[in-house]
């Protein structure tokens, strides 16, 4: 092997030791935890029975958590992308000597605690704050209705708290592309719109893919922000799987359903990876 | 019209700026709010200074604090180093497996934090750690998620780096060495600090994957998410303003700091 | 130590990737002190043949020397030779007095800041000492460069292209510049370029290089004069090459058939001596005169000519001639004010000095080196 063969393993080696014990080996020891005899105890021991049993049960348990969490977190995306196209945008091309302030601005607020920031959330959706009164007078909402401990305030709270992922990779594609391309549609097709549609939109795909890919992934797995803004009524698989684990201490079936959720995951990536291949990625 | 239309899409941005920018309000808001009762409420009851010169007085407020500096500082430096490391490697080295090592570099960044956290309490219980969690098990924790981070931001610095500088380094009688530590390292710095900025936020203020993997100790985040059941103290707030107002700092600091050093000359 | 000591000498030079060729054993003398012109078009070698000197790129065989000293297998830091890139490669991160000092810094010489200040009083950038190469206008950044590498005192000079960037009139300038600080400081440029007029009015040498060969080398004016191949016939200015079939070869001419017209060459000249050869002639050598018109002797003519173009130029005019076998020959006349102008379709003969002329090989491509257009961009 040449030298910068060997000197690029080398310096690859220790980071990917570090993810391999830590994220590989971990999710695959998961995968034989689910399938572990469920009449064990977390004290007693769990004996390995190979029980792909688990699984079903599992899911029969849990899927419309499942499907709620899919939602929501889908749902938040699109709203996501819908914010953060936008603002993306403005600082890609409409931002001039800004440009650098407005990232700083985008970043910001996600320097104080993820945690303070639902909380913040929680008091101005409250029901004596100024958002549901506001809500309220302009007759959308019944005189006792709540947005708090709703659908509403958890995708919300998701929206808000993963829009920076959507907004980044957008901005990191939006920027390559020439803004010479976008002055030529514009000399070309008759509204900036469709300018838009034909020559922007597509060239900024990679960023939206990548975007909806680091949105969608975590915020289905999210559960603070159900667990703050809504009640048990909102509560996504996330929220189960904490609970097998910590409350119940019931291991083969949190580690059953976090599979489930990893796979789904890997589905996705590796849908995205068979079309844009690797590069993109990291 | 046409002003506005030219203008709809920076006025949207702008606006769902705005938007982001209002829980900050309330929690700075929220710092110099005297509650009526042991926790802070939504309702804005009476103005004090209170909470700002008390900071410390919620029990184990400022223990949390220590721990989350102490374990951010530690995953910070390991996952800087780990992860600059790997970039070097992806970008300035050709091999093979190349593709497998981007997506495991890419796929923490898109797991969700709880099969994260689960996997790693799974197996630390696993292995007989369970009564040993604790500093290490959570630095271990935020390095694995860090990384890929790190890896992302500086390899974008590296990519936009000419690599013809670092011959003409040795072409002027630099040796490896020192090439590396006159030309690149210096040249890759600002993207090796943005990766070590990032990934101290991420760990600083990372819940989910701590909770899982902290055992016994008890971190900032963990601090403010117990308090949900003993009531939430203002200072919380307090603590909320200052990562915020600190982060602006540094970040805008280190904005202008650049700005000066490659003033542009006025043409001639 | 005689000058001859440091001449610089490629052995059997060869760099393959994989299945292709870029540098197909190239064996040269440098001598010391002369500047020496790599001239080709883009892929032909000539750049991957200056990263070998300089040891950016490993060589898949042979050698190189300087003088007696092999430096093949040397780290590019421990040889007597410095580049000038064709981006200038400055560093961003240093000052310009930081970047010009670097190489002294390295190699520990005492008094690098005084050497620094001197070499960038020779530039004239004194003045920028502190200033960042990101604040430097292209003209001042390329002057950086060039004393980046010239205060190290290098027995070899390596400049890849390094007036590509700037425009014609700054070109010009340094051009004349390069030379004059040559000539001053005595050291070996080995200059690599795809224009032909900087080689020419630069170098004392030039090598001209195609697919990772030498075609031709020697002193600009031998090259034009007298080029050996079509590749060079056409790279160098433009040639008209004319399929002929030689009749007669002796000490005083060689004759051809040119379609049926007979027409003598110099022998010198001559590059094949039987079968068919492209018999070559330079546009500017040609006259053209209305057709029966007297003409001095033992001057070429060729007549049938029809004039299908006329190009006023200013100092010159440049005329297209349509042939009876159908080929378009150029002519370039200046425009003294002694002969009028000639109109188009006007019948003409050709007329040109058998010592203008010169034969090649028939085998060879006569569009080989022929730049188009898009090729100057």
């Amino acid at each position: 092997m040449s030298t910068q063969r060997r000197r690029g393993w080398l310096l690859l080696v220790p980071g990917m030791l570090w993810l391999a014990l830590f994220f590989l080996f971990p999710t695959v020891q998961l995968f034989f935890t689910s399938l572990y005899d469920p009449d064990g105890s977390f004290i007693a021991g769990y004996e390995m029975g190979w029980e792909f049993g688990n699984y079903v049960s599992a899911i029969a348990d849990t899927w419309n958590l499942f499907a709620r969490s899919f939602l929501y977190a889908g749902i938040a995306t699109v709203l996501c992308l819908a914010l953060g196209y936008p603002l993306a945008y403005a600082i890609a091309f409409k931002s001039g000597r800004w440009k650098n302030v407005m990232l700083v601005l985008v970043i910001a607020p996600f320097f104080t605690s993820f945690l303070l920031r639902t909380l913040s959330w929680a008091a101005i959706l409250s029901d004596r704050g100024p958002v549901t009164g506001f809500f309220q007078t302009l007759g959308l909402l019944p005189d006792d209705g709540r947005l708090l401990a709703t659908p509403l305030a958890v995708i919300a709270g998701l929206t808000y708290n993963f829009l920076p992922f959507m907004t980044l990779p957008l901005y990191a594609s939006l920027e390559k592309v020439d803004f010479r391309l976008i002055e030529a549609a514009g000399d070309l097709y008759s509204s900036p719109f469709t300018g838009f549609r034909k020559v922007t939109f597509p060239l900024s795909v990679p960023g939206v893919v990548a975007g909806t890919l680091l949105t969608f992934i975590p915020a289905s797995g999210d559960y603070i922000n159900a667990e703050l803004l809504g009640t048990p009524q909102q509560y996504m698989i996330g929220n189960r799987i904490q609970a097998a684990f910590l409350t119940e201490q019931n291991y083969p079936l949190a580690a059953s359903l976090s599979v489930i959720l990893m796979a789904i995951v890997l589905v996705m990536v590796i849908g995205y990876v068979r079309r844009a291949g690797t590069e993109e990625l990291v | 019209m046409r002003w506005l239309a030219d203008r709809i899409v920076l006025l949207v941005g702008i606006l769902v700026l705005v938007y982001t920018f209002v829980p900050i309000g309330y929690i700075i808001a929220l710092s110099f709010n005297q509650p009526s009762g042991r926790s802070a409420t939504a309702d804005f009851e009476s103005f004090t200074w209170r909470n700002w010169s008390t900071i410390c007085e919620p029990d184990g407020l400022c223990e949390s604090l220590k721990l989350s500096f102490a374990v951010s500082i530690t995953a910070t430096v390991l996952a800087t180093v780990l992860g600059t490391l790997m970039a070097f490697a992806l970008v300035r080295h050709s091999f093979r497996g190349r593709s497998a090592s981007n997506l495991v570099i890419f796929l923490p960044m898109a797991t969700p934090e709880v099969v994260l956290g689960a996997s790693l309490l799974a197996m630390f219980v696993g292995v007989g750690f369970d009564s040993a969690l604790g500093f290490t098990t959570i630095v271990i924790a935020h390095v694995l998620f860090c990384l890929s981070f790190v890896v992302v931001t500086v390899k974008a610095r590296l990519v936009g780096m000419d690599a013809r500088l670092e011959e003409a380094a040795m072409d002027l009688y630099a040796n490896e060495w020192q090439t590396f530590r006159r030309v690149t390292l210096p040249m890759a710095m600002p993207g090796i600090v943005a990766a070590a900025l990032l990934a101290f936020s991420l760990s600083f203020d990372d819940f989910i994957v701590t909770n899982f993997t902290a055992g016994q100790s008890v971190t900032f985040p963990l601090f403010v998410y117990g308090s949900k059941l003993k009531g939430f103290p203002p200072q919380l707030f307090v603590i909320g303003s200052v990562m915020f107002v600190a982060s602006l700092l540094i970040v805008v600091g280190g904005e202008l700091w650049r700005r000066r050093r490659t003033r542009p000359v006025l043409a001639r | 130590m005689s000058p001859a000591d440091r001449d610089l000498r490629l052995d059997g030079l060869t760099k393959r990737f994989g299945e292709f060729v870029a540098v197909d054993d190239l064996t040269i003398t440098v001598p010391q002190g002369s500047f020496f012109a790599l001239l080709g078009p883009s892929g032909c070698g000539k750049t991957t043949t200056l990263r070998m000197v300089a040891g950016l790129e490993e060589p898949t065989g042979g050698q190189v020397f300087i003088g007696d000293d092999e430096i093949t297998a040397l780290r590019p830091y421990k040889r007597p030779v410095n580049t000038v890139f064709q981006s200038y490669a400055l560093f961003p991160h240093l000052t310009i007095a930081d970047n010009v000092g670097f190489g002294p810094r390295r190699r520990g010489v005492k008094d690098h800041p005084a050497k620094t200040r001197a070499m960038l009083e020779l530039v004239q950038l004194e003045h920028y000492a502190d200033r960042k190469p990101g604040q430097l206008s292209g003209g001042q950044q390329q002057r950086v460069a060039l004393a980046r590498a010239l205060i190290n005192e290098p027995g070899v000079l390596l400049l890849d292209e390094p007036l590509g960037a700037l425009d014609l009139k700054l070109r010009r300038q340094m051009q004349i510049e390069l030379k004059r600080i040559q000539t001053e400081i005595d050291v070996t440029f080995v200059h690599v370029t795809h224009d032909q007029e900087e080689a020419m009015t630069m170098a004392d040498t030039i090598a001209v290089m195609n697919h990772g060969l030498i075609e031709q080398m020697g002193p600009p004016a031998v090259l034009y004069e007298n080029p050996e191949t079509t590749f060079v016939a056409n790279f160098l200015g433009q040639s008209n090459l004319i399929l002929t079939d030689v009749i007669s070869s002796s000490a005083a001419a060689v004759v051809v058939d040119c379609h049926g017209q007979k027409l003598e060459i110099d022998p010198s000249r001559c590059h094949t001596d039987t079968g068919r050869g492209w018999l070559g002639v330079r546009p500017e050598k040609i006259s053209l005169r209305p057709t029966g018109e007297q003409i001095r002797d033992g001057a070429n003519r060729l007549t049938g000519g029809r004039v299908s173009d006329v190009s006023f130029v200013g100092v010159s005019t440049q005329y297209l001639v349509a042939m009876p076998w159908g080929q378009e020959l150029m002519v370039f006349e200046q425009n003294t004010g002694q002969q009028a102008q000639l109109r188009n379709g006007q019948e003409v003969d050709l007329i040109w000095s058998p010592e203008h002329a010169f034969l090649l090989d028939a085998s060879q491509d006569a569009k080989a080196g022929v730049t188009t257009p898009e090729d100057e961009a």
